[in-house]
């Protein structure tokens, strides 16, 4: 009985993220920090949407919620020629990106909600030299995935450390052998950063979910008092 | 000056004439005597109304914007979601909603297991129950298929493939149900036809009479004894009140507090960690890629653990149907002469406590992936869900029954019980003495009041 209750809990510690082998590593999310949020839309333009489109959100929402101006957005955010009422649409078309890497790269609105952002931070920090793939790289956690590492000019390249496991070859850690344009520290909060800003694309409202919360959980609090004192006074001769 | 509110009446009352309204309210709210120990576990019923009225409402408002159309559905919920105004409000009210009705549902009907509620005469108010039951699940599997995620999509083709499990018909069946040979844009539009329409109305139907049967019979109570055998000369149930306003107005405290819960939900974890909302179903639903692991909605896992514990398909098909189909036939199961679990003997209540073990246990299994494990824990719980219906006949023969009271006893509310907590409170702390006097932690009352709190838990097994 014991052996079985003892399985029975060590079942219900599994996440139900848990998919990939590795263990995530944690990002650091505050949608309330609009710097890095303006930082990760940068960088999401930059280096995301030559392949990834965020179709379900618009570049006028994102200056709205970003507090941007919408002509700072279009000039410094925005790729060359595009509307401020448009959706982050890809430039890559459908046909070229069957041909060039065997699927559509999917679309980043929602990867956020789907993978979590710990997860996706461990993704992007988790590409490594692999001679045996078609871009030279692989990831330790999602392995053999189609994409190539769009940061490796900012994080340099890393090699897997391996841990012979009887006959399997475990993948420990990976180690920097040679260095971007950026320090380990810089990567880390680039890559925060844009987790951070997919975090927020994922669901733009949540912010003013939260902060309403508190008003309904307060109206209601007071409701219940007063329902509570009514139902008293109408059962005071109920015995 | 008295002009207008005379008017007014004369209206009215030229409506009294011609409709029985005043009559209805009578009968069902003002009238309505229902016995005055109601606890807890009455409140459910009210709930599930309030449930149904906002899924109605939300859902209405949904439908303005959602499309179902294969290319655009998963694209609509997402507009929704964003700009359309208040609509990621109203969407999480639907979505919360669905799980909120199967948590009021389920404690509805364990209420009912709990104080014999299905019991003569009340086993017509227990079918239509399970029947609203039924419906509710149809409703919430439809209605699931709708945004178009992949776990809508496998999940609608891991259940829909089960029909196909049927001997000769089944294959033609599974396809008459699809209206292709996959789940597909003709699957979407009429489950949506069913979603929105369809088993809506079989609900209210079947609301209404569950209501009509509750009314007639009169409702059961905590102590299960019959409150109509004691009257007072005006014929009123000397333990009854009137349903309106005492009702009516407790259960508004209930909705207060259950909307504090459903208000939490909504605004701070409307994914409740992946289990109101899965995390795959963010993903637009794609034909050709299956997903390492198909789990259905929390809801249904249970029966869905029925289904994968019994390892040949058509068989494990008739083990899931038949765990409902053994709801069905409780009222005939149960030999027990006493209603209330208060005044039944120890085999039932541990019986009943095995039952929501194993119910709660193959919910959690049903969300998880298949291991030989899992599979051989579900297996075991399967057979303690069964045997808990069709092993009734036998064992409740041999309960040892309490006297039953002739009236109602009435329990101490939670504030009546306040100094009885603080009692307690005094016993398992320890106040230190000098200048900052502080409570801290007191080891020897904490173990006596453990030791107490598990002999009455045993005593009231017995």
């Amino acid at each position: 009985m014991k052996k079985l209750l003892s399985l029975l809990l060590f079942s219900l510690s599994l996440n139900v993220f848990a998919s990939g082998g590795a263990d995530l590593q944690s990002a650091d999310i505050d949608l309330t920090d609009k710097v890095s949020l303006q930082r990760g839309a940068k960088n999401f333009v930059t280096y995301c949407l030559g392949c990834h489109s965020a179709k379900q959100i618009r570049y006028l929402r994102i200056a709205n919620d970003l507090g941007l101006d919408e002509k700072h957005v279009l000039k410094d955010i925005a790729p060359e020629g595009a509307g401020i009422y448009e959706q982050l649409h890809s430039a890559m078309n459908k046909h070229d990106a069957e041909k060039w890497f065997g699927t559509q790269p999917p679309d980043l609105s929602l990867i956020a909600r789907s993978r979590g952002a710990d997860w996706l931070y461990s993704y992007l920090k988790g590409f490594y030299a692999d001679k045996n793939r078609p871009f030279g790289v692989n990831n330790a956690i999602f392995e053999d995935v189609g994409m190539p590492n769009p940061l490796w000019q900012l994080q340099g390249e890393q090699q897997p450390v391996y841990e012979i496991d009887g006959e399997r070859r475990v993948l420990e850690k990976l180690v920097s052998s040679s260095a971007g344009s950026q320090s380990p520290e810089d990567f880390d909060k680039t890559v925060n950063d844009l987790v951070n800003f997919l975090v927020y694309v994922g669901e733009p409202v949540q912010l003013e979910r939260q902060q309403m919360g508190k008003y309904v959980i307060f109206y209601l609090l007071i409701f219940l008092v007063v329902a509570y004192l009514l139902k008293k006074e109408y059962w005071k001769d109920v015995h | 000056m008295n002009l207008k509110p005379t008017r007014l009446r004369m209206c009215g009352n030229w409506v009294l004439d011609r409709f029985p309204l005043a009559q209805v309210w009578n009968e069902h709210m003002a009238h309505y005597y229902a016995p005055k120990n109601f606890n807890f576990w009455y409140f459910f019923g009210s709930l599930a109304l309030l449930v149904l009225v906002n899924q109605f409402v939300t859902g209405i408002l949904l439908t303005m914007n959602y499309k179902p159309d294969a290319k655009l559905a998963f694209d609509s919920v997402e507009y929704i979601m964003r700009d359309v105004n208040w609509g990621w409000l109203v969407r999480y009210m639907h979505s919360t909603g669905a799980s909120a009705f199967f948590i009021v549902i389920y404690l509805h009907m364990f209420r009912g297991l709990l104080y014999g509620s299905f019991k003569q005469p009340r086993e017509l108010i227990w079918i239509f129950g399970m029947l609203l039951f039924v419906a509710l699940m149809a409703e919430a599997f439809m209605g699931y298929l709708l945004p178009w995620g992949q776990m809508s999509y496998w999940g609608a083709q891991v259940i829909i493939s089960l029909f196909s499990a049927i001997p000769v018909i089944g294959d033609d069946l599974a396809l008459w149900i699809r209206g292709d040979y996959v789940i597909s844009d003709a699957t979407l539009n009429r489950f949506f036809a069913f979603h929105v329409i369809a088993v809506p109305l079989v609900l209210v139907l079947l609301v209404f009479m569950h209501i009509v049967a509750l009314h007639e019979v009169g409702s059961n109570n905590p102590d299960g004894v019959d409150i109509k055998k004691s009257k007072d000369p005006w014929g009123h149930p000397v333990d009854g009140i009137p349903f309106h306003p005492y009702y009516t107005v407790k259960d508004v405290v209930g909705v207060a507090v259950f909307l504090l819960f459903f208000a939490t939900v909504i605004f701070y974890m409307p994914e409740m960690g992946g289990y109101f909302l899965e995390h795959a179903n963010f993903i637009p639903a794609d034909p050709m890629k299956t997903p390492e692991h198909i789990a259905p909605v929390w809801y249904f896992t249970p029966f869905y653990s029925i289904l994968r514990a019994i390892p040949d398909k058509f068989a494990g098909v008739i083990g899931m149907g038949g765990s409902i189909v053994v709801l069905f036939l409780l009222p005939w199961l149960d030999r027990g002469k006493v209603k209330s679990i208060r005044y039944r003997g120890g085999i039932y209540k541990k019986a009943l406590m095995l039952f929501v073990i194993s119910f709660i246990a193959l919910g959690y299994l049903g969300t998880q992936p298949v291991t030989p494990l899992a599979t051989n824990m579900a297996r075991i719980f399967t057979a303690i869900y069964f045997g808990f219906f069709l092993l009734m006949p036998i064992y409740t023969r041999w309960e040892k029954l309490k006297p039953v009271p002739s009236h109602i006893t009435m329990q101490p509310t939670l504030e009546e019980r306040i100094p009885e907590l603080k009692a307690v409170f005094d016993e398992v702390t320890l106040v230190t003495e000098g200048e900052n006097a502080k409570r801290g932690f007191n080891p020897t009352g904490a173990k006596n009041v453990l030791v107490r709190t598990a002999k009455n838990l045993k005593e009231s097994l017995d």
